[in-house]
């Protein structure tokens, strides 16, 4: 327990005191930076529900990634499939609302979000099981034709001419997802965690998951043991893309309401490193994500009040991936070494 | 329509296409070679951004392309050293690292960028030019061509070079060994890491050089994020041209096409927005993969890590 424990908060430490030399060597005092980041994301009452808004979609996006890790399918396209979806979500939304009741509006966008971003995977999942071709290029290659979609889509055809700025017709804030209690927190953050739930309780305690974890551990043997390898590959494209695009719905239906053309907070990739740090864990993906939540929160209003870029987030994402598998190696080598 | 297919729209399509053809020529090559060997490089998104950011800034400081060129490869050298360190020495998983690499490219050149240009984006004076003579002189080819920085025509002497290695030298056969059967190359007496260490060094300088170029000659300025899937449509490139270098070449003129047409467009009259000719490329990838996807070839041994004596 106690080495677990030290194998996940040395990496964060040392993340932390690398990115704090680079903040130093940029002239930024790291303390302060890093007080004011937590400060802001975590203890301040506003700045905390704004990070649980934020770990709503993080959340959704990181139980799907889970799911397609463990069955080692390398999805790397769901930036791809949470756009469009949520472009789906707020093409559909501010219409819908004119005949149908809200509760209704919100459970038909996101049924077809989650069919939408489902169909952007079928292209990768079809070319792995028909070629055997590596579907980190190709779900890459689709991500970013679907960024490019997804502007497409908002700034031509969906348009809403009443704006000066491209973007879509909005989604009037009663008729969003409804708010817990009398704060600013949307239900989405309870939809993502019952997926993050569902998705451990699958993959850990039902036949499906195993046969999921079969697959990942050993596409051969699970061939061998009888299992459909093809339809399961599709299954875990399908489910994996199907949790981002609800990710893209929950965002627009319960933040934004509308979608601006060029928005693009390119979750999926910085999710990748809190699914392999609580090492497809579903339970510990929870803590993680919140930690990245107030890191983003805090550090989105620390660049406007500190003068240090919101990029300062990716370099301390690629280090914890660093120290993170620079930790597991160790581990990993101190374990052989005692077997010998 | 009528106007479309005139001599000027022709001549900046071609411009065009070497101008965005050259980095995606290095960074397939590099990536050719570094996947030959065994290691899948995905962090070579990583290693052109910081090629471009390094290339940029020597070359803005010193007024010399030259320079720029040399910082940027050496940049992309040292993003490929991690990759060495991490994947090959270590053993670590190639896309963890790969993936770290690129978002960590990704924050340092967008934060460096900030604190040496705040919000302004110097420009690079106008490229200088090699002319070849005679045959630079045929209207519409020669100006894409024959007029241009000599990066370019070392380009596509490397295509002739690294073809030769592959086939014809020492080094191409343990490349070829490191990647389909290290047990066998370690066998011979060879060492595996440090095979794919040079390729994978290599394929840092040629990512990094191509990073350069784009900024130096193809923007003229260094913006954050410039790559914008650059490397990853070079990944696809060696992936598609099953070890033949001079498929890189073919497979990087039609990305660098399809990529130009924008601009080709706008000159013949036609505005497109850019949107939709961004979705060219990738979509031409995809339509690619799936016509031609049995033909794709990669090493076995791709994507893991060697040890000596494991089965």
């Amino acid at each position: 327990m106690i080495f677990s424990a030290a194998r996940v908060f040395v990496p964060i430490v040392m993340a932390l005191a690398v990115g704090g030399l680079i903040l130093l060597a940029l002239g930024k005092d790291p303390f302060a930076y890093y007080e004011y980041v937590v400060g802001r994301g975590l203890l301040s009452w506003s700045g905390f529900q704004q990070t649980v808004i934020r770990a709503a979609p993080l959340l959704l996006i990181a139980s799907g990634l889970i799911i397609a890790f463990r069955a080692g399918i390398w999805n790397l396209g769901v930036d791809g499939q949470f756009l469009l979806a949520a472009v789906a979500s707020a093409a559909l939304a501010p219409v819908l609302i004119l005949a149908l009741p809200s509760w209704l509006t919100i459970i038909i966008c996101c049924g077809v979000s989650i069919a939408v971003a489902m169909a952007w995977s079928v292209v990768p999942a079809f070319l792995k099981t028909r070629y055997g071709l590596n579907e980190i290029i190709t779900t890459l290659m689709m991500t970013f034709l679907g960024i490019s979609l997804a502007n497409v889509l908002v700034k031509l055809p969906l348009n809403d001419p009443d704006n000066t700025v491209p973007q879509t017709m909005t989604l009037p804030v009663p008729d969003r997802l409804g708010r817990l209690f009398d704060t600013t927190i949307h239900s989405g953050i309870i939809i993502s965690l019952i997926a993050v739930l569902a998705v451990h309780f699958v993959m850990t305690r039902t036949a499906f998951g195993l046969k999921l974890q079969i697959v990942g551990a050993n596409p051969r043997a699970a061939k061998h043991a009888g299992l459909n390898v093809g339809r399961l590959t599709f299954a875990t494209f399908a489910i994996s893309a199907g949790l981002a695009g609800l990710g893209g719905a929950v965002e627009i239906l319960g933040v934004w309401g509308t979608m601006r053309a060029d928005w693009n907070p390119a979750y999926g990739l910085l999710v990748i490193p809190l699914v392999f740090l609580a090492r497809f864990h579903g339970i510990a993906v929870i803590g993680f994500t919140l930690l990245f939540a107030i890191l983003m929160i805090g550090g989105e209003s620390a660049s406007r009040r500190m003068g240090v870029p919101n990029f300062y987030v990716l370099v301390l994402v690629a280090l914890l991936l660093i120290f993170l598998a620079l930790v597991e190696y160790l581990d990993h080598l101190s374990r052989q070494r005692k077997k010998a | 329509m009528g106007g479309l297919l005139t001599e000027a729209f022709i001549a900046s399509l071609l411009f065009g296409a070497v101008t965005v053809g050259i980095p995606l020529l290095l960074a397939g090559l590099g990536e050719q070679i570094s996947e030959k060997s065994g290691v899948l490089n995905i962090g070579i998104e990583g290693m052109m951004l910081m090629g471009a950011y390094g290339g940029f800034v020597a070359a803005y400081y010193t007024e010399s392309f030259w320079l720029g060129f040399i910082a940027g490869g050496i940049l992309g050298t040292v993003v490929a050293s991690l990759m060495v360190l991490f994947c090959v020495l270590l053993s670590m998983n190639q896309i963890v690292i790969g993936i770290a690499l690129t978002i960590g490219a990704e924050g340092l050149t967008a934060l460096l960028h900030h604190f040496q240009f705040s919000r302004t984006y110097p420009r690079m004076p106008e490229v200088p030019i090699l002319d070849i003579p005679g045959l630079q002189n045929i209207p519409v080819i020669g100006p894409a061509f024959f007029e241009r920085h000599p990066l370019v025509y070392l380009s596509v002497l490397l295509v002739v070079f690294v073809s030769w290695m592959f086939r014809r030298t020492q080094i191409g056969l343990n490349l070829q060994a490191a990647g389909d059967k290290p047990a066998a190359l370690d066998a011979a007496g060879v060492d595996v890491k440090l095979t794919r260490a040079c390729a994978v060094l290599t394929t840092g300088f040629l990512a990094g050089l191509g990073g350069a170029f784009m900024a130096n000659v193809g923007a003229g300025l260094f913006v954050p994020h410039m790559t914008h899937g650059a490397g990853f449509i070079g990944i696809v490139l060696a992936m598609l041209a099953r070890g033949k270098p001079v498929w890189v070449l073919l497979g990087a003129a039609l990305f660098g096409a399809s990529l130009a047409l924008t601009t080709a467009l706008q000159v013949a009259g036609l505005n497109i927005p850019t949107d939709v000719v961004q979705m060219l490329p990738f979509a031409m990838v995809i339509v690619v993969l799936i016509l031609f996807a049995r033909h794709s070839y990669l090493p076995p041994a791709l994507g893991l890590p060697y040890h000596r004596g494991e089965r």
